[in-house]
């Protein structure tokens, strides 16, 4: 009896609870959160989990475990196919360089006054909408003997005897690879970069060119500071994104003749071996070269903007120093 | 100006254009090459260099048969419906989370911001070889709303983009609406998420694409070809025995890019938005 009316007596101080302004704020925090919290744990941070646990196992997804301590660790060091396809990475950074310099370039053209020039953005920024299995098709076809890519070089004069097999040839095949990734992803950065571009004070440009700074000097003086943050961000996210290539040797060479990078190799291992332990050690000590990078990046921008805080400030009064600066080396010149 | 300073004029000109013409040439042509190709008949493909045009810019067989052959019908049909289930449930998660974390202070509020931030380090496909025994165990595999609900799994790309948001939205706003008697629900719902729009907008259109040209995830967990295809699983019938037919590849290619044409038309400008702010993370 004394109970139900301990219930009872709770029941109505929970209504009273709800209906207060600190209860309804408290009901619509856990409420609202619920939901994305599962799922983030559930597809995030319990398999993240269990990777790390599986690592130390030589194991299949389903029958007996076998606890083999940092075996699988030393083995992805140890098997040439898993360190040969970080090596392989390299060409994609080696790409990512090519992509980001060329993405500067043409953000730099646009965003000056150019005839047509949401048309050639359109054309260029289009590959990136494209699903990753189609771009592998079309580069297949691109790069077969005799087809598009050798035809483009034939008219360019090149004889197809001379030309290597694109996609065979050990020589060059990677490099083909991260071609499709550059035709990929150059047309989105180079929009990003225009994003950023465009957001410095068009007023700096009118000074410039009133000091009569040509198109070159206002690259080096006006842009380029004001967008180096995002261009730092990206040649960072490159290093990650370069080891975490998949897509096109995936769908156009299945990682054959040489071609096979970390994520081809790992997805192999899980999923067609079924060497679970392994694939799992493989991921970690990619992660761990991930958080690397990361940490690397926050040093980086910590020791470059030192003082962010007076940057957000005086960013403008900043910039009005170095034009002034630039104005007053040019008339001494 | 000099002659000297005139010609260098005219070069720069010559040369910004000639860049622009090259480069977007490069970004179109292995499309072009494709649409070239998948308007020949057969005999055609066979005989002629790949760069020579088609007889005939109406000639549809390729098409339908591509259509038929990789199931595109049932594709199309299936990543319609996950497409629309993933936007509405992400939009309403998203900026349902957005709205507590920016509006309310509450102790964890940075933990969880920190959360989801961190999972963005983790790759996808590295992901899965835990991911695959998470779903075999909840009985998601060969089960449409299952994938649906992982690629729900919200995305911090959009929470940031509606965060960002809610900052420009004065919550005095909030405060009046609380004075004349509204719940919070009510103002989340009633009063923020239609100014919301523009963001949401942002954020569909990144998620949509995202999830229309998802292929890794769904090779792996719709493993029926035969009644779970989504158009990007449904091309790769083309790699057995038709690995040779590019006519026939060359118009699923085509097919399967059109609906990502046609948005990228209808909305370039919130795409280039969504870019950018995008890339305010990290």
């Amino acid at each position: 009896m004394a109970a139900q009316a301990n219930t009872a007596g709770s029941k109505k101080g929970f209504l009273q609870w709800a209906r207060s302004r600190r209860g309804q704020q408290i009901i619509i925090i856990v409420a609202f959160m619920i939901i994305p919290l599962v799922l983030l744990f559930t597809f995030t941070y319990l398999p993240f989990g269990e990777m790390v646990g599986f690592s130390f196992y030589k194991m299949k997804y389903v029958g007996k475990r076998t606890f083999v301590g940092w075996k699988n660790y030393a083995s992805v060091f140890s098997r040439k196919d898993c360190f040969g396809a970080l090596k392989l990475s390299l060409y994609y950074m080696g790409g990512s360089v090519v992509q980001l310099a060329l993405a500067l370039y043409l953000a730099t053209i646009l965003s000056f006054k150019v005839k047509g020039g949401n048309i050639f953005k359109g054309f260029m920024f289009f590959p990136y909408l494209i699903n990753g299995i189609a771009i592998g098709f079309i580069f297949k076809f691109f790069y077969t003997r005799g087809f598009v890519f050798d035809t483009v070089l034939q008219w360019c004069g090149f004889q197809l005897d001379n030309l290597p097999y694109w996609l065979k040839d050990q020589s060059i095949n990677n490099i083909s690879l991260v071609g499709t990734s550059v035709w990929r992803y150059f047309g989105q950065n180079m929009v990003l970069f225009i994003g950023a571009i465009m957001s410095v004070d068009s007023e700096l440009y009118e000074a410039a060119m009133l000091d009569g700074a040509n198109r070159f000097e206002q690259f080096r003086y006006i842009i380029l500071p004001s967008i180096k943050t995002i261009v730092t961000l990206n040649v960072i996210l490159s290093i990650t994104g370069s080891l975490s290539a998949f897509e096109p040797p995936y769908v156009i060479t299945s990682g054959a003749n040489g071609t096979g990078t970390y994520f081809v190799v790992m997805n192999e291992i899980a999923h067609t071996q079924q060497k679970v332990g392994l694939a799992s050690a493989m991921a970690v000590v990619l992660l761990l070269i991930i958080f690397a990078a990361t940490i690397l990046q926050k040093l980086f921008f910590k020791y470059v903007f030192r003082n962010a805080e007076d940057e957000d400030f005086g960013a403008a009064k900043k910039r009005e120093k170095q034009l002034a600066r630039y104005a007053a080396r040019k008339a001494g010149r | 100006m000099t002659t000297l300073q005139k010609t260098g004029h005219y070069l720069a000109i010559f040369v910004k254009y000639l860049s622009l013409v090259f480069f977007s040439f490069v970004a179109v042509l292995p499309v072009v090459s494709c649409v070239i190709t998948a308007f020949k008949t057969e005999e055609e493909y066979q005989n002629t260099n790949v760069m020579t045009l088609p007889q005939s810019w109406l000639n549809p067989d390729n098409f339908l048969q591509a259509f038929d052959r990789a199931n595109m019908g049932r594709a199309f049909v299936n990543s319609t419906i996950i497409l629309v289930s993933v936007l509405v449930v992400s939009v309403l998660v998203g900026t349902s989370l957005a709205y507590v974390l920016n509006r309310f202070k509450f102790p964890g509020n940075g933990l969880i911001r920190n959360l989801f931030l961190f999972a963005t380090l983790l790759p996808g496909i590295a992901m899965q070889i835990a991911v695959y025994g998470i779903m075999d165990s909840l009985n998601f595999i060969n089960s449409l709303p299952g994938y649906i609900i992982m690629m729900c799994g919200t995305d911090v790309i959009a929470i940031y983009i509606y965060i960002q948001f809610f900052e420009n939205i004065s919550v005095s706003l909030d405060e009046s609406a609380i004075i004349d008697g509204a719940s919070y629900f009510t103002i989340y719902h009633k009063i923020l998420l239609p100014l919301l729009k523009p963001a949401i907008v942002t954020a569909c259109i990144l998620k949509g694409v995202g999830t229309y040209n998802e292929y890794y995830c769904a090779n792996l967990y719709l493993q029926n070809k035969k009644l779970l295809p989504t158009v990007a699983t449904s091309l790769y019938t083309f790699v057995g025995p038709l690995g040779s037919k590019y006519n026939l590849i060359c118009a699923g290619v085509i097919i399967s890019l059109l609906p990502a044409l046609i948005v990228f038309i209808l909305f370039q400008k919130q795409i280039y938005s969504g870019m950018t702010a995008g890339s305010v993370k990290g």
